[in-house]
């Protein structure tokens, strides 16, 4: 009965998009506006270039992401192919066996100098938290940037200054979750950046974080798409917003925003594939993923947005802009001038956290 | 009466009439049902099983009994209200459970389903997993509490013993800002966790304001539509109708760029010069950004039942009392008000279902303080992953909407609903 | 309308006052509306009047929205997806909801009260609960994430539409018309298809535009259960305004309200045309 109805649907769906004459259709689901077209530009179109018969559709339900995997593979209808997903879903999707296990050496290209892949990748970043399903694609951050005509004098340059609306009058754009705000609530607080989980761990620490974030609290908006951020700056709804870099940097140098970067105690991430355990067509996706994960395709999307590559074989390989011109090594979080201050996000920590701290978070916002 | 004595009616064909007539019905009956049948079916398949299947896992326990088969048919013999841990054949079940759990991969769900529970138990299931391998023979108890130490904690037991049925309250009780303690027993959540108590309160007075701005604004219009002659009142009732047909996002868009910081109301009163422009009025992102668009956006379900209703009454009873020496506002007052209590109970009940259900308008521009249950039902369902707790909320959100239904089916009858 | 002359000085001041107050209410009702047609013409990327525009300088508006909506792909695809799944729900839900409101209005009906309660329930459970009931379950069938999956959502959503507006027709019904066809040797299907189709016609058109409309306008459901090959206008405005506000939802919004004027003329004809037939009726 099942099969009957997936087969009318199938049979139905083909009936309206009639013409479509693609041998293999591949659904790759990643976060949209600029991150997904740099993804467009250097993976997605030289390989349907390189193999006629593929044809990618891009979906942007990333933020859904680990959500709708889950219902897919549950259900045990799986229509998409490749997901986008930052390490902390793709840990939990993992631990769940949601998403396929992959042995990177068999997977993914080697270096041109010929190093396998398993030790080309950063180290540590094929297997998030002991898991083994996830293929990283960036480092990105999670930083600041602030309006450059909001303050007369002296510019915010520290986290103290992104909760000092006295010195900083303004509104602030924060993500509408509790992660990373927590952690830079306690810095700010004055605790060390290398004890922020230590402190958070402890009820006292929990209620010391939130304290902080109630000094603030009046003078945020609060943003859960990436997207929205660098909106809110440009349309002067808010001064500072904390935002994806790559966003930021997109507001900047392609969009000529007055907005400027404020790295301090940037949060570092990584986003990377999985792929949906029982997906349709393995062997396309495998041959996909080698594609758009060798040393030059990673190189390659740094041309389109100011996200580090995670292979070390990448780094070198970064140049300038591919439309702009610029030299992308200084928008690049990782670059030494914009990462004397790193905060290193702690996904096993937040897997235990997660659920109680999302109720605390919501439960705060609402009062 | 002696059989045979009273004459048996029949049809041409023979068969007795009362039988025949019983037939008719009976087939027209048939008939009638026969119609209704196909859509019957329909939203069976489309709308009331979908529903009644998500409803299903707000209760829903079956992943903890489906992973840990052994344990939770072990610990049944362990007395959960005793400070001593289980003993071995508990211990060997579980290692047995762990391991064949952690080589499918559904170990994690059975941590991040305990961990709605107890925070840190998904972290005790995935390092146990990793290193449950290890231990192939007895005594289990001692290496497992070797591999960490909150498998000395009780509570960690007492929860896998109390969360071992297939069915579980424990959502309903999240729900209603409440938890089982280590003891069994209901407790309420800490204070800094309690939110959903609140958010039903917020999502009914939200509503309830709602419902009586609309009454406000839609009563003099209703009025007035109705005492104009039909040539006015029906050019006037396009204005009614053309949001009422207009798309919701259109005018959820066109309230974003009324509110803004940056937008057009905001611009007027700095032009006008009632406010100063670096003290622009927050307007959206809040309370007042659902309660305005939202009252603009139901409006019209409640000016049309109103508008109905106040056509059926005849002028002459208002004439009747004015010339009977009422002023104008007791006639109005004690003579008209009245007749339209239907009309207004009507539009006041349609309006305040239709709002306590509102996801859209609230979503995009509620911001922190102006969103409804249904956004974190949402949420629940595509960010946080808690499924049985969203169905929960849903489970409470649906019978508060069926309740109104039904007085309001008591009170107008769905069959009198009226379209435009 | 004149005054009566009996009026008190005070109940004239009233009398005008609220005109005024019904005039305020009016224009809230509509204003919003319409503020964004000049808004849509913008040359500047934001949702408000630049002063260029406000001086009514030529140099502060353009059409480059527009453009962008016609010739962005992803908006094009957006447009026929909206038209192919309302047009099917729409089917659907007429021929369904039409045979059931035939069904219902016999007096012979059975348990017509409870039948009528359920069948209207899809527009009175809250959308969030329908659209995470169907998103689950249509997984599940293997029809999540297809056209057929969102026009059977979208149809099931509509039908309740159908079912009052034909219903309403049908109490007006005079039975006694079916009766004389048949009793002058008509067949059932010629009576049907001669005598009943032509009076409730109205009733179902009327009924078809509400589903459409409903189909139409869906944002929720689609958001659940499709994905982005069936994204529709509604999807795109929604996740344009959560994401990246461009005047182009504004351009779109404008073309949306000329398709609901379009409609709203149509129902009034249809209005109009039952009105000439049937003298003034009460909806």
């Amino acid at each position: 009965m099942k099969h009957l109805i997936q087969a009318i649907a199938v049979a139905f769906s083909m009936a309206l998009l009639a013409g479509n004459g693609h041998a293999i259709d591949l659904t790759i689901v990643s976060w949209g506006g600029a991150y997904t077209a740099s993804q467009q530009k250097a993976y997605h179109n030289p390989y349907m270039a390189e193999n006629p018969g593929v044809r990618i559709i891009n979906d942007d339900s990333g933020a859904e992401g680990l959500a709708k995997v889950r219902a897919q593979v549950e259900s045990g209808n799986v229509t998409w192919d490749i997901v986008d997903m930052v390490a902390a879903d793709a840990i939990t999707a993992c631990d769940e066996g949601l998403i396929e296990e992959i042995d990177p050496d068999s997977w993914l290209a080697p270096a041109p100098d010929g190093t396998p892949a398993s030790e080309d990748f950063f180290t540590g970043t094929l297997t998030p938290g002991g898991t083994n399903c996830f293929i990283p694609q960036i480092v990105y951050s999670t930083t600041f940037g602030y309006r450059t005509d909001a303050f007369q004098g002296r510019q915010p340059s520290t986290i103290m200054d992104v909760f000092d609306p006295k010195t900083f009058p303004g509104k602030r754009a924060l993500q509408k979750a509790p992660i990373n705000n927590l952690e830079w609530a306690l810095i700010a607080d004055g605790v060390p950046g290398d004890e922020v989980y230590e402190v958070l761990s402890t009820p006292e620490g929990v209620d010391r974080a939130f304290a902080k974030l109630d000094t603030i609290k009046d003078h945020v908006i609060w943003w859960s798409e990436g997207a929205q951020p660098p909106q809110l700056l440009a349309d002067g709804e808010v001064v500072i917003a904390s935002a994806y870099n790559g966003r930021l940097f997109s507001a900047i140098a392609e969009k000529n925003q007055p907005i400027a970067m404020l790295w301090d105690w940037q949060a570092f991430d990584l986003d990377g594939w999985v792929v949906p355990k029982g997906v349709k067509d393995l062997k396309a996706v495998k041959a996909y993923m080698r594609f758009a994960t060798d040393t030059q395709r990673l190189a390659d999307q740094a041309k389109y947005i100011s996200y580090g590559p995670a292979r070390y074989s990448s780094a070198p390989l970064v140049g300038k802009h591919a439309e702009l011109g610029i030299d992308m090594k200084p928008h690049m979080p990782t670059d030494a001038k914009n990462s004397k201050t790193v905060l290193r996000f702690d996904y096993v920590w937040w897997a235990d956290y997660r659920a109680e701290l999302d109720e605390r978070f919501n439960a705060w916002l609402a009062k | 009466m002696t059989p045979g004595s009273v004459e048996v009616i029949r049809t041409a064909d023979g068969m007795p009439l009362g039988l025949s007539l019983q037939r008719t019905l009976l087939r027209s009956r048939l008939r009638a049902l026969l119609l209704v049948i196909p859509l019957l079916a329909f939203l069976t398949v489309t709308f009331v099983l979908p529903i009644l299947d998500m409803l299903y896992r707000s209760v829903d326990n079956r992943i903890v009994a489906s992973v840990l088969p052994h344990t939770t048919v072990a610990i049944q013999a362990w007395d959960s209200k005793s400070t001593e841990l289980p003993d071995e054949p508990v211990f060997e079940a579980l290692v047995m459970d762990i391991q064949a759990a952690y080589e499918q991969k559904t170990l994690g769900r059975v941590g991040r389903r305990l961990n709605y529970e107890k925070p840190g138990m998904s972290s005790l299931f995935r390092k146990t997993g990793r290193q449950a391998k290890r231990i192939t023979e007895a005594p289990f108890k001692e290496q497992l509490l070797g591999v960490d130490k909150r498998w000395h904690d009780t509570s960690v037991w007492q929860l896998i013993h109390r969360e071992s049925g297939a069915l579980t309250g424990s959502y309903f009780l999240a729900s209603s800002d409440l938890r089982l303690d280590d003891q069994g027993e209901i407790a309420l959540q800490p204070e800094p966790r309690r939110i959903y108590v609140s958010l039903f309160y917020r999502t009914l007075w939200m509503s309830l304001l709602i419902t009586v701005l609309c009454l406000i604004l839609g009563y003099p219009v209703s009025y007035l539509l109705a005492s104009l002659p039909a040539r006015t009142s029906n050019l006037l009732m396009i204005l009614v109708l053309l949001p009422f047909w207009t798309s919701l996002l259109v005018r959820t868009t066109s309230w974003i760029a009324l509110l803004q910081t940056q937008g057009v109301l905001n611009d007027l009163l700095v032009f006008v010069g009632l406010i100063s422009d670096d003290a622009r009025l927050q307007m959206m992102y809040n309370k007042i950004g659902t309660i305005v668009a939202m009252t603009h956006i139901l409006l019209p379900f409640m000016i049309l039942p109103l508008y109905s209703v106040m056509k059926t009454i005849p002028t002459s009873y208002m004439q009747a009392a004015r010339s009977l020496g009422a002023s104008p506002l007791t006639a109005f007052v004690r003579v008209y008000m009245p007749n339209t209590v239907p009309g207004i109970g009507a539009g006041c009940i349609l309006v305040f279902i239709l709002a306590i259900g509102y996801y859209i308008t609230p979503a995009l521009v509620g911001g922190r303080t102006g969103t409804f249950v249904s956004n974190f039902i949402a949420v629940h369902i595509s960010e946080t992953l808690n499924w049985g707790l969203a169905a929960a909320l849903g489970v409470i959100l649906l019978a508060l909407v069926l309740v109104l239904y039904l007085i309001y089916d008591k009170i107008v009858g769905v069959s009198n609903m009226k379209l435009g | 309308m004149a005054l009566p002359i009996y009026y008190s000085p005070f109940e004239k001041g009233w009398h005008y006052t609220y005109r005024v107050i019904c005039a305020a209410i009016l224009v809230f009702l509509v204003a919003p509306i319409f503020v964004i047609v000049p808004l849509s013409f913008n040359a500047l990327p934001y949702f408000t009047f630049s002063p260029e525009m406000l001086s009514l300088d030529p140099a502060g508006y353009s059409t480059q929205w527009y453009r962008e909506f016609f010739t962005e792909e992803s908006w094009q695809h957006a447009v026929r997806n909206s038209f192919v799944i309302a047009i099917f729900a729409t089917l659907i839900s007429t021929l369904l909801g039409t045979l059931a409101a035939l069904g219902l209005s016999r007096s012979q009906m059975p348990f017509k009260a409870a039948f009528m309660a359920l069948l209207i329930s899809p527009m009175i459970v809250p959308l969030i609960i329908s659209a995470a009931g169907m998103y689950f379950f249509y997984t599940r069938i293997g029809i999540a994430s297809t056209h057929l999956g969102v026009i059977l959502a979208h149809a099931a959503l509509g039908t309740p539409f159908v079912v009052i507006t034909v219903t309403a027709t049908l109490t007006n019904f005079d039975h006694s018309l079916t009766r004389a066809a048949a009793s002058l040797g008509a067949s059932p299907t010629e009576t049907f298809f001669k005598v009943t189709v032509p009076l409730i016609l109205p009733g179902v058109v009327s009924g078809a535009l509400f589903a459409f409309i409903t189909s139409f306008d869906e944002v929720v459901v689609v958001l659940f259960v499709g994905s982005v090959e069936q994204r529709t206008i509604p999807w795109k405005m929604f996740s344009g305004i959560r994401e990246e506000i461009r005047p182009t939802i504004l351009a779109v919004a404008t073309l949306l309200v000329c398709v609901s004027i379009l409609l709203l003329t149509v129902l009034e004809l249809l209005r109009r045309r039952n009105e000439r037939l049937h003298g003034p009726a009460s909806s």
